[in-house]
């Protein structure tokens, strides 16, 4: 039985809903016990968004505990730094290098964090953190939309589950016409080191 | 068959299989998506009402008709509605009615965090507490049950972790019921002083037989831990907790060995199952978010109990919630994980206003006004929010045209209007503006009409015309209803417009008579762009920052100086500028650049 717990974070408009539907039904379909919580009342409005998501033999709570994390994927550079303290000392973050700027560094004295701060935290919060260009890497594809499916895609490559059943989900979560980019953007997460 | 459901989904899926025939509901985060799952079955006829108060209304009627049905509503919802809660419960039902209660410890969304297992008790009424999608579907049908047997409304209390949560079900089918026959009986569904005081006795003797079914409820179940020939049966037995909902699940987690007195029906309260696992246990704990609503009860018993003096009385619970509380208390072993980075001062990202949005236009209007602005649930309750920070008060649904006259009345200096959206005003907006008409109170009411429901999420209602389906029904005209009120000073306006709107607005308020402006702005989501992007004119712009303050999710900070001034130039995101044109309104140097119109735009969703 593969037991995981899943943190998602992203910015409304990331699709960090999605992807976490895709990790809770690759645990229904490798037979653990799922459950998965979000917070997504005003995410339309571009606020932050969470997911947590929970592979077990029997899973009671539906938030992971902070500091039990073992994946924590991270959609946007000032999101990871926001939940990091969900990551379990030893756990892998993927972290995507995407930054979306609030509006608050626009008309106020806020600062977006720089790049090196927020991967030296990660790195001292992680034992393993992926660093992955996963907008470029989509962008490349033809389609910045499936971003997602390389972040799934290198995190795939971290856990015991084979391929198959992570590309089983995701194409019966995709459109017919975009089955094949997905899988492209899959791989292309999966077959590369990203560790840094 | 086996499939992952938030509690949402399950609910919707239970009414179904419990052949539910009509559900109503006003939209409210976390409830909303129960009626829009309900509204993909054909069998069960479903609607958005005007506010919750008319969906119960119409619910108890088409439980006294005789058919199955169910109301949705979050927390705050059930207060609009709890006129209709209380003489339904003196009148009881016929067929089965539910009324499904989403709380929101948090404030995830919502004004207050009320705790509403308080209204089981005061409208004297049964309240079940699912703590999974499972038990969320199961309970539906059983709530159903229960309202058929003993002739009461029955209420369902979810949390936003409840309906917002997906957990594995098992599906089963519709069983469809005959209808009761309805028996005209006024001594029972007429609520005159007469009738009702006849009925109180009945309402007191159903509760008492309710008591007793709750002993043997099947969601109120001991749990012995940890019987490991190991470590014995007595180290499961020296903590006993008491829990419903999603706190048993964090309890569970953070306390593997105890003892659990788990409750799926939380009012009325099993007493001899209480005293039982008391006696059993040698220290019992209750673990409940919000109000000590068990620990009370059974501190009423005589029972000894801890509780809020353990764990906190305000916000959402969380695992790590409890484990604090648990560690603090010498209960558990283990604090949580609480490691601390040197992050530096974060950016918040707090929901803003869409790129867009027409409701940006009002309030920068309001603010240049320097008026006081009393506003309302929805939207453009963002409109608070810096760098607008426009917003005076709010309180709840429909309050802002009562505060706004109660302000004029209450010797407020300068001028002040209400703002209220379309659906909103439809909700509770009439009854305070008849009133400012009946009273003559020299108040400006601006409806923002973006037709629809945005904040939980674009549904339809009198003012789109849109049922639950997307079919287009009948529009409610809101002018027209605004002037068979007997407003005389009305005005409409594209929001978009803004010397129009500022105009109006001060011709409303010098009128010094009841007005209204209707500010009409569809809102980005339901109706195409009808502009291509806007763009900065770099070696134009000066760093100004006009069009940072308006607050738009498109403009950002580029990474250009002004050569002067050494300020940031402005860059708009070509991907989320709708092309609304604000930035070029405000933009003093006039570095913006309009965008082109686009022939084909046209609204998607409704007709003009």
């Amino acid at each position: 039985m593969v037991t995981a717990n899943f943190l998602l974070a992203g910015v409304g408009g990331q699709g960090t809903l999605l992807a976490s539907d895709i990790l809770a039904d690759i645990g229904l379909r490798i037979g653990a016990d799922v459950k998965k919580s979000e917070v997504h009342g005003m995410s339309q409005r571009g606020g932050a968004v969470t997911s947590h998501v929970r592979w077990g033999e029997h899973v009671a709570s539906p938030l992971c505990e902070k500091g039990a994390v073992d994946y924590f994927v991270a959609q946007e550079m000032l999101e990871a730094l926001r939940w990091i303290e969900f990551i379990r000392p030893g756990g892998t973050v993927l972290l995507s290098q995407q930054q979306i700027v609030p509006t608050s560094t626009v008309y106020g004295a806020d600062q977006y964090p720089g790049n090196d701060h927020v991967i030296s935290v990660v790195k001292q919060a992680a034992g393993t953190v992926l660093l992955i260009d996963a907008k470029k890497v989509a962008e490349e594809l033809g389609n910045p939309r499936v971003a997602n499916s390389v972040l799934l895609g290198a995190l795939s490559a971290q856990m015991d589950v084979s391929a198959d059943d992570w590309l089983a989900v995701i194409v019966s979560r995709v459109p017919q016409k975009h089955v094949e980019i997905n899988r492209q953007a899959f791989y292309a997460g999966r077959e590369r080191n990203w560790e840094i | 068959m086996k499939k992952l459901l938030s509690g949402n989904e399950a609910i919707a899926r239970g009414a179904w299989e419990a052949g539910v025939e009509v559900a109503a509901a006003y939209p409210g985060t976390p409830s909303t998506e129960i009626l829009e799952n309900v509204a993909n079955y054909p069998e069960i006829y479903s609607e958005w009402s005007t506010n919750e108060k008319v969906a119960l209304d119409i619910t108890i009627g088409a439980a006294y008709a005789g058919k199955r049905a169910m109301a949705t509503m979050k927390h705050v919802g059930l207060n609009v509605a709890s006129d209709s809660l209380f003489y339904a419960s003196y009148t009881g039902v016929n067929a089965g009615l539910v009324i499904v209660n989403a709380d929101d410890p948090g404030l995830h969304s919502s004004q207050n965090e009320q705790d509403n297992r308080h209204y089981a008790k005061f409208a004297k009424v049964p309240m079940l507490e699912p703590c999974d999608s499972q038990e969320a579907k199961d309970m539906l049908r059983l709530a159903l049950d229960l309202s058929e047997q003993f002739d009461t409304p029955v209420i369902l209390r979810t949390t936003t972790r409840t309906s917002h949560a997906k957990s594995i079900v098992e599906l089963g089918d519709r069983k469809a019921l005959p209808k009761r026959p309805y028996e005209k009986n006024p001594q029972k569904y007429v609520m005159i002083p007469g009738y009702a005081k006849r009925r109180h006795p009945v309402v007191e003797e159903r509760l008492t037989k309710l008591a007793e079914y709750a002993e043997t409820c099947p969601y109120n179940r001991i749990e012995i831990g940890d019987y490991s020939p190991r470590s014995g049966a007595e180290r499961g037995l020296s903590l006993g907790i008491v829990a419903s909902g999603p706190s048993y699940q964090y309890a569970r987690e953070v306390f593997p060995d105890a003892s659990f007195l788990k409750l799926g029906m939380v009012w009325p309260l099993p007493r001899k199952l209480i005293a039982e696992f008391a006696s059993r246990v040698r220290r019992l704990i209750v673990v409940e978010e919000l109000d000590p609503f068990f620990e009370e009860h059974i501190r009423m018993m005589g029972i000894p109990v801890e509780g809020k003096s353990l764990f906190p009385i305000v916000d959402e619970f969380s695992p790590e919630v409890v484990r604090r509380s648990a560690y603090a208390a010498g209960l558990v072993d283990r604090p949580p994980v609480e490691r601390a980075f040197d992050k530096g001062a974060l950016p918040l990202r707090p929901p803003v206003l869409c790129a867009g949005c027409g409701h940006r236009d009002v309030f920068w209007v309001l603010r240049k006004l320097k008026i006081t602005v009393n506003s309302d649930i929805g939207c453009y309750a963002l409109g608070v929010m810096p760098p607008l920070t426009a917003t005076d008060t709010i309180g709840c649904m429909g309050a802002s045209i009562g505060v706004a006259t109660g302000m004029r009345r209450g010797g407020l200096e300068g001028a002040n209007v209400a703002v209220i959206g379309d659906s909103t005003f439809f909700h509770s907006g009439m009854p305070p503006l008849a009133n400012a008409v009946y009273n003559h109170t020299p108040l400006t009411t601006i409806v923002v009409d973006n037709r629809t429901t945005g904040m939980t999420g674009h549904q339809g209602n009198p003012a789109s015309g849109l049922s639950i389906h997307r079919e287009m029904h009948t529009r409610v005209d809101i002018e027209a209803v605004v002037r068979a009120m007997g407003v005389e000073e009305v005005h409409t306006v594209e929001s978009r417009d803004l010397d129009e709107m500022e105009k109006v607005i001060k011709q409303a308020i010098q009128s010094n008579k009841p007005a209204v402006v209707i500010a009409k702005t569809p809102c980005v989501f339901v109706t195409s762009h009808p502009r291509e992007a806007y763009q900065v004119v770099t070696e134009d712009c000066n760093g100004c920052t006009m069009c940072f303050r308006i607050g738009c999710p498109a403009i950002y900070k580029s990474e250009v100086l002004d050569e002067k001034y050494k300020r940031p130039k402005a860059y708009i995101d070509p991907l989320a500028c709708v092309g609304c044109g604000l930035c070029f309104d405000v933009c003093a140097p006039q570095a913006i650049l309009e965008g082109a119109l686009k022939q084909e735009a046209t609204l998607t969703t409704h007709v003009a």
